[in-house]
């Protein structure tokens, strides 16, 4: 992505996503008050707090489902700012959802297809008259989804049905799908949720993996204090829409204001 | 279980083979049409045939694939009724009542639907389900009555309009021949990445979007390609009649090509085209069986037909011989051999006997 108006911060490292004074306003809620993240290149960002504190209204704000009330958010320099969901990803952000949305009725290797559809171009009136590109792409289409699924070992199920795949498989095959959009950023909604601990473990394998093997700058929700401490490197703690702390994983996590918004005084 | 992966490249017979059936019993009915051996009323039921699966289809896409409920399909058919028997009025004196007049009727009638369904849909298509609904609904009854009350030297008014009446003996060849490239091109767009893309669209609209589907941009085409259809299928439906009367395009008729959607199976393509022809065989049957006083009971045995089927389609016994003697399965033994020696081309890897 060339692009002149790339963020550095005072080490020269590369900011990712700056967020800048984010807000939103339900009514009289204010879900997101003035957040500002910094995510540079290569990091792997947690955000927390307890349940309510919204966090994923963050999501949803990065990626476009709602416009902040004020407040601007930058990829790799570029103001995404109000620009609908199927825009931000083409730019580069990516996710996954809380609760699990999978194309149920499509098959495994077909949902990282539809992620990888604006990777490979292949007009509508070429595949209906079935010009020579299509048949093209459509093999590389079947390539490439494969060789994703092979990175998260999901390349045995390739055929199933999304919807029939055990609940930890589904979770990493939401994960498959978003890198398939080729993500500058990746945004990973409680991907340990519901998972026991060994699946949690192999998840946290599986994110460390993709973090070095693509590169990937990663922000994720997440409750799971085991994985949080195990593989963030920086946090930002929510509470009441508003930023509590943030820093290095273990200064925030022994933090007293922190402590005490999650287990009351 | 598993399910193949559609839309390789590689031509796959199985997909094919619904054309095949089709195009294999047009060519019959052709030639037993053109030696003379069949009879005037078959030609008719074919006619209606083929006119009710290009409808079911075209609907099929939009209700089974995208996942949107139209209920104005006839309504587009309306548009391609009136436009294209106008425009075949029109020519006729100049270029008689011969294809190429047919065939412009049909571009004009189509082209009309198919710019009547962007119009709708580009409001319409930012609504959800139900309210969908209402606006296509409405739709189909506003074209309908406003057809009949413009001035009768356009549209024939409440007499209708007075078209062409094309040689029985040909017209449901060629109205099988567009049925045909209905099929390929809906088959074709379905079986591709803008396949999957309308089929995440229903499964999950959200997550499509956060996919980087443009959302927008696939309902409308589907709700274009699949008026399109429809228009064209007025047409020949226009075609068939010597005067085309807008009360044939009401809410029923939409309900009817719903049904026959329904009946088929959200989803299946296949599905659509049997219920389609059963349908109509079933409504012709009827109408000819059931005539002078017993002519009211038509609906009643038409719907008791309906609920019989609907109730025993789930019965354990004929799911049982489904699943034996089904369409794929018959297909797979027939293809066996064929699909063995394709299998190194694309590995179909049963993950649960490897593993």
């Amino acid at each position: 992505m060339a692009n002149d108006n790339k963020l550095y911060d005072s080490d020269g490292r590369e900011i990712v996503l700056k967020t800048d004074q984010l807000c939103i306003q339900f009514g009289g809620l204010k879900a997101v008050d003035h957040v500002n993240l910094e995510i540079k290149k290569g990091e792997l960002y947690g955000l927390i707090g307890p349940n309510g504190a919204g966090k994923t209204t963050v999501f949803n704000l990065l990626t476009g489902v709602y416009k902040p009330t004020s407040g601007r958010f930058y990829l790799c320099g570029e103001d995404l700012t109000g620009k609908p969901p199927a825009e931000v990803n083409k730019k580069g952000i990516a996710r996954t959802f809380q609760n699990i949305r999978l194309f149920n009725n499509l098959t495994v290797i077909e949902n990282v297809m539809v992620g990888l559809s604006n990777q490979i171009p292949c007009s509508i009136f070429e595949s209906v008259f079935r010009l020579p590109r299509h048949r093209k792409s459509e093999r590389e289409y079947y390539e490439r989804a494969l060789e994703l699924l092979k990175v998260f070992k999901l390349d045995e199920y390739k055929d199933h049905l999304a919807s029939n795949l055990p609940y930890g498989k589904q979770r990493k095959l939401e994960i498959a799908r978003a890198m398939a959009t080729n993500p500058t950023l990746l945004l990973l909604d409680e991907p340990a949720a519901g998972m026991n601990p060994n699946e949690t473990q192999e998840l946290m394998d599986d994110i460390t993996f993709i973090r070095k093997e693509f590169g990937m700058t990663i922000l994720l929700i997440e409750h799971d204090m085991r994985l949080v401490s195990g593989i963030c490197e920086k946090l930002t703690v929510l509470n009441f829409g508003t930023e509590l702390a943030k820093g290095d994983t273990a200064e925030v996590l022994n933090d007293p204001e922190v402590i005490k918004a999650y287990i009351g005084e | 279980m598993s399910k193949k992966t559609v839309g390789l490249g590689r031509f796959q017979l199985k997909y094919h083979l619904n054309y095949i059936i089709i195009a294999v019993a047009a060519i019959v009915f052709a030639v037993m049409s053109l030696t003379g051996n069949i009879k005037h009323s078959d030609t008719v039921l074919l006619e209606k045939i083929a006119i009710a699966i290009m409808l079911a289809t075209s609907l099929g896409m939009v209700v089974g694939f995208l996942g949107e409920l139209s209920l104005g399909h006839a309504g587009f058919m309306c548009v391609g009724a009136y436009l294209g028997g106008k425009t075949a009025a029109l020519l006729e004196p100049v270029l008689g009542n011969g294809i190429l007049t047919l065939l412009i009727a049909v571009v004009v009638g189509g082209l009309a639907a198919a710019v009547f369904g962007m119009i709708i849909g580009l409001p319409a298509l930012r609504l959800r389900g139900d309210y969908l609904a209402i606006v296509t609904l409405a739709f189909g009854e506003i074209m309908r009555s406003m057809v009949m009350n413009v001035p009768s030297t356009l549209f024939g008014g409440t007499l209708g309009l007075q078209t062409p009446r094309y040689d029985k003996k040909y017209l449901f060849i060629i109205a099988f021949a567009f049925v045909l490239i209905a099929l390929a091109v809906i088959q074709n767009l379905l079986r591709s990445k803008h396949g999957r893309a309308i089929t995440s669209i229903r499964d999950n609209e959200i997550a499509a979007r956060a996919s980087g589907i443009n959302v927008t941009k696939y309902k409308l085409v589907v709700f274009t390609i699949s008026s399109l259809f429809a228009g064209i299928a007025g047409v020949l439906y226009s075609y068939t009649q010597s005067r085309v009367q807008s009360a044939n395009f009401d809410y029923n008729y939409s309900i009817e090509i719903l049904v026959m959607v329904v009946l088929g199976g959200i989803g299946s393509i296949n599905g659509s085209i049997i219920a389609a022809t059963l349908v109509t065989y079933l409504n012709v049957k009827l109408q000819t069986i059931l005539t002078g006083d017993l002519a009211v009971l038509q609906n009643l045995f038409y719907a008791i037909i309906l609920i019989i089927i609907v109730i025993y389609n789930n019965a354990p016994a004929l799911k049982h011989f489904r699943e034996k003697y089904n369409f794929k399965a018959l297909t797979a033994r027939l293809l066996k051999k064929r699909s063995a020696k394709a299998e190194p081309a694309a590995p179909e890897t049963d993950g649960k006997e490897e593993a």
